[in-house]
C-alpha cells in the first residue's frame, strides 16, 4: 500500500467511526434518512455564501451549509413534535423545501455561475490525500485533520451523553420524566448529525457519508444483544469496509468511494443472511424440522 | 401506620396525585376537559374508561409528558420538578423502541439513572436494588436475555422491575396488562398490592373492570372528563358505566 492508500483508508475509517457512532442512534430512532436529507438541505447555504463572498468552496461555504443543515433538522424536529404530521413526513417536507429554495436562488441570482453540490462541498476521498494544509510545519491532508477532530468530538459527545442517548432512544418518556433531559439530548444528536454530515461531505462525498451513517449501524444491529456492543461492531464494520473497499478499488481499478460503499453493502448482506440469531438463513436452518432418528 | 402521631404517617403527603381543572389537547382536539381528581396515597388506583376517554393523556399530563396542558398538577403533594426521582412510569409497550438492543438487566438498571444522572457510576447498592427488583417480579433468570426475545408478560415484569429498582413512592402504569397472560397479571397485581401495603402509591390505566372491582382500592372513571371517582364499587355502577360506555359491560352483570 502506498502512503496515499493508507491515508485514504485512515480518513475513511475515521469518518466511518464518527458516522457509525451517531448513525447507530439514528437507525434505532428510525431517522436513518436524516443525513440524506441534510445533504440536500445545505444547498441554499452554499448559494447564499457564494452570493455574499463569491466563494464556492471555502470555509465559509462549509459554515453556510452547516447552518442550513441545522435548520433542516431543527425544522424537522419542530414539525415532528407538533404531532400534526408523522415523523417521516416531517423530514420529507422540510428538506425538499430547502433544496428548492437553493435551486430558486441559483436560477434567480446566480444562473451564470456554475454552482452545484458536487462542485461546492461534495469532496471525493480519492483526492483527499492531495489537499493538504500546513500543521506544525508538516503538510497534512486537510481531510485527516477535519475527520480526526470530528471523530474525537463525536466520541466525547457519545461518552458524555451515553446514558441519556441510550435511555431516550429506548424509552423517551422515561428519559424525560427521570430528569435525563432526553428531549435536549435528542436535539443535540440532530445538530451533531447535521454538523458531522456537512464536514464529512467535504472530505469524502455525500454517498459515502450516507453509507457510513446507516449501513455499518444496520449491520451491527443484526449481530448484537447490547447497544454498547452495537456501537463497537458498527465502527468495526466501517473500518473493514474502508480497508476492504480501498483494496478492492485498487485491485479492480474502480471508484474508491463507490467500492467502499459496495463493500459495506456486501457486509450488511452477509449479516442479513448469516447473523447468529437474526440472520434469514440462520433462522430458516434453525426452524427446519430435525430428521427423525432411525 | 395505625396512629396519626406516627411520624411516617404525619409526613405522608395528602394524596398521590392531585389534578385540578386539568385540560389537554392533541393536535387541536381536546382530549381532557377540566379534569379534577384526588387520588389518596398508599392506594392501588385504577383509571378506567372507554377508548379515547383520555386515560393515557391524563397520566401523561400528570407526568409532564404532554406538551399543551393547562391546570394544576401535584404529585405526592409537590410539583413534578421536585419529585421526579420519586415517581416511576411504566409506559405503554408501543412507546418503547421494540428493536433496541438491550438486555433485561440493563433495562432495570435504567431505574437507577434518575438517581445517578448522566455520569455517576452505579454503586454496589444500586446493583443490589436491581437484583432485588428482578427477583421480586420473577425475572432474575432472564437478566442477560435481550428484551426483544422476551414474551409480552416477561417484558412487562422487567419494566415493573425497573420501577421497583427506582424505589419510587408513586408508580404510574399505562395499560400494563395488555398482551400479558392471566398468570402474569395476577402476579404483577400481587407485587403492586404489596407496594401499596408498604405505603407506596400505584396508579394504573386498566381495561379489566372485573379486576378493578376485585383488586383495586380506588378508581377514576374517565370519559374526557371525570364521571366518577372513589371506591371501585361506588364508581363502577351501572348508571356510571352507562354514561361512560353507552352500555353496561356484560362482565359486571353476572
Amino acid at each position: 500500500m502506498s502512503p496515499d492508500d493508507v491515508m485514504i483508508v485512515v480518513i475513511s475509517g475515521l469518518l466511518a467511526t464518527s458516522c457509525a457512532l451517531l448513525g447507530s442512534f439514528l437507525v434505532l430512532r428510525r431517522q436513518a434518512l436524516l443525513p440524506d436529507a441534510v445533504s440536500h438541505a445545505v444547498l441554499p447555504g452554499i448559494v447564499l455564501i457564494f452570493l455574499l463572498t463569491g466563494e464556492r468552496a471555502s470555509l465559509a461555504t462549509v459554515l453556510g451549509a452547516t447552518a442550513f443543515g441545522v435548520a433542516c433538522v431543527a425544522g424537522f424536529d419542530w414539525l415532528r413534535r407538533t404531532g400534526v404530521v408523522a415523523s417521516d413526513a416531517a423530514l420529507a417536507l422540510v428538506f425538499p423545501a430547502l433544496f428548492s429554495l437553493g435551486i430558486l436562488l441559483i436560477s434567480r441570482f446566480a444562473s451564470g455561475a456554475h454552482i452545484d453540490l458536487d462542485s461546492a462541498i461534495f469532496g471525493d476521498v480519492t483526492f483527499a490525500p492531495l489537499r493538504t494544509i500546513e500543521l506544525a510545519g508538516l503538510d497534512v491532508p486537510r481531510s485527516l485533520v477535519i475527520t480526526g477532530a470530528a471523530t474525537l468530538g463525536t466520541v466525547l459527545l457519545v461518552v458524555l451523553l451515553w446514558r441519556p442517548l441510550k435511555a431516550s432512544t429506548f424509552d423517551p418518556d422515561f428519559a424525560e420524566l427521570g430528569g435525563l433531559r432526553g428531549k435536549l439530548v435528542s436535539q443535540v444528536l440532530l445538530v451533531a448529525v447535521a454538523g458531522l454530515a456537512v464536514v464529512a461531505f467535504d472530505s469524502v462525498g455525500a454517498i459515502l457519508v450516507i453509507t457510513f451513517f446507516v449501513v455499518p449501524a444496520a449491520t451491527a444491529r443484526l449481530l448484537v444483544r447490547r447497544v454498547g456492543t452495537m456501537l463497537v461492531a458498527a465502527v468495526a464494520v466501517g473500518w473493514v469496509s474502508a480497508f476492504g473497499g480501498q483494496r478492492a478499488a485498487v485491485t479492480f481499478d474502480t471508484s474508491i468511494p463507490g467500492t467502499i460503499g459496495l463493500t459495506a453493502g456486501a457486509l450488511f448482506l452477509l449479516a442479513l443472511l448469516f447473523a447468529p440469531r437474526k440472520g434469514l438463513l440462520t433462522k430458516r436452518l434453525a426452524a427446519r424440522p430435525q430428521p427423525r432418528p432411525r | 401506620m395505625t396512629t396519626s402521631t406516627d411520624s411516617r404517617t404525619a409526613a405522608q403527603p395528602p394524596s398521590a396525585l392531585s389534578l385540578r381543572e386539568v385540560s389537554a389537547s392533541y393536535g387541536g382536539r381536546t382530549v381532557l376537559d377540566g379534569v379534577s381528581v384526588e387520588i389518596p396515597a398508599a392506594t392501588l388506583c385504577a383509571v378506567v374508561g372507554p377508548n379515547g376517554a383520555g386515560k393515557s393523556t391524563m397520566v401523561k399530563a400528570a407526568l409532564g409528558l404532554v406538551p399543551s396542558v393547562r391546570g394544576h398538577v401535584e404529585l405526592l403533594g409537590e410539583p413534578l420538578r421536585r419529585v421526579r426521582r420519586r415517581v416511576a412510569y411504566v409506559p405503554q409497550q408501543d412507546s418503547v423502541a421494540q428493536d433496541f438492543p438491550i438486555t433485561a438487566i440493563q433495562v432495570v438498571e435504567m431505574g437507577r439513572y434518575p438517581h445517578r444522572g448522566w455520569l455517576r457510576r452505579l454503586t454496589r447498592h444500586d446493583d443490589e436494588l436491581v437484583a432485588a427488583a428482578m427477583d421480586q417480579v420473577g425475572v432474575a433468570d432472564l437478566a442477560e436475555h435481550p428484551i426483544d426475545e422476551l414474551s409480552g408478560g416477561q417484558r412487562q415484569r422487567v419494566f415493573l422491575a425497573r420501577a421497583l429498582a427506582q424505589g419510587a413512592d408513586l408508580v404510574i402504569l399505562d395499560e400494563p396488562f395488555t398482551a400479558v397472560d392471566a398468570r402474569t397479571e395476577s402476579a404483577l397485581l400481587e407485587v403492586l398490592t404489596t407496594l401499596c401495603q408498604n405505603g407506596r402509591s400505584v396508579i394504573a390505566v386498566h381495561h379489566d373492570l372485573r379486576a378493578v372491582l376485585d383488586r383495586f382500592d380506588h378508581a377514576v372513571l374517565l370519559a374526557g372528563t371525570v364521571l366518577a371517582e372513589g371506591a371501585p364499587g361506588d364508581v363502577l355502577t351501572p348508571e356510571h358505566l352507562e354514561r361512560a360506555y353507552g352500555m353496561t359491560p356484560l362482565v359486571l352483570n353476572r
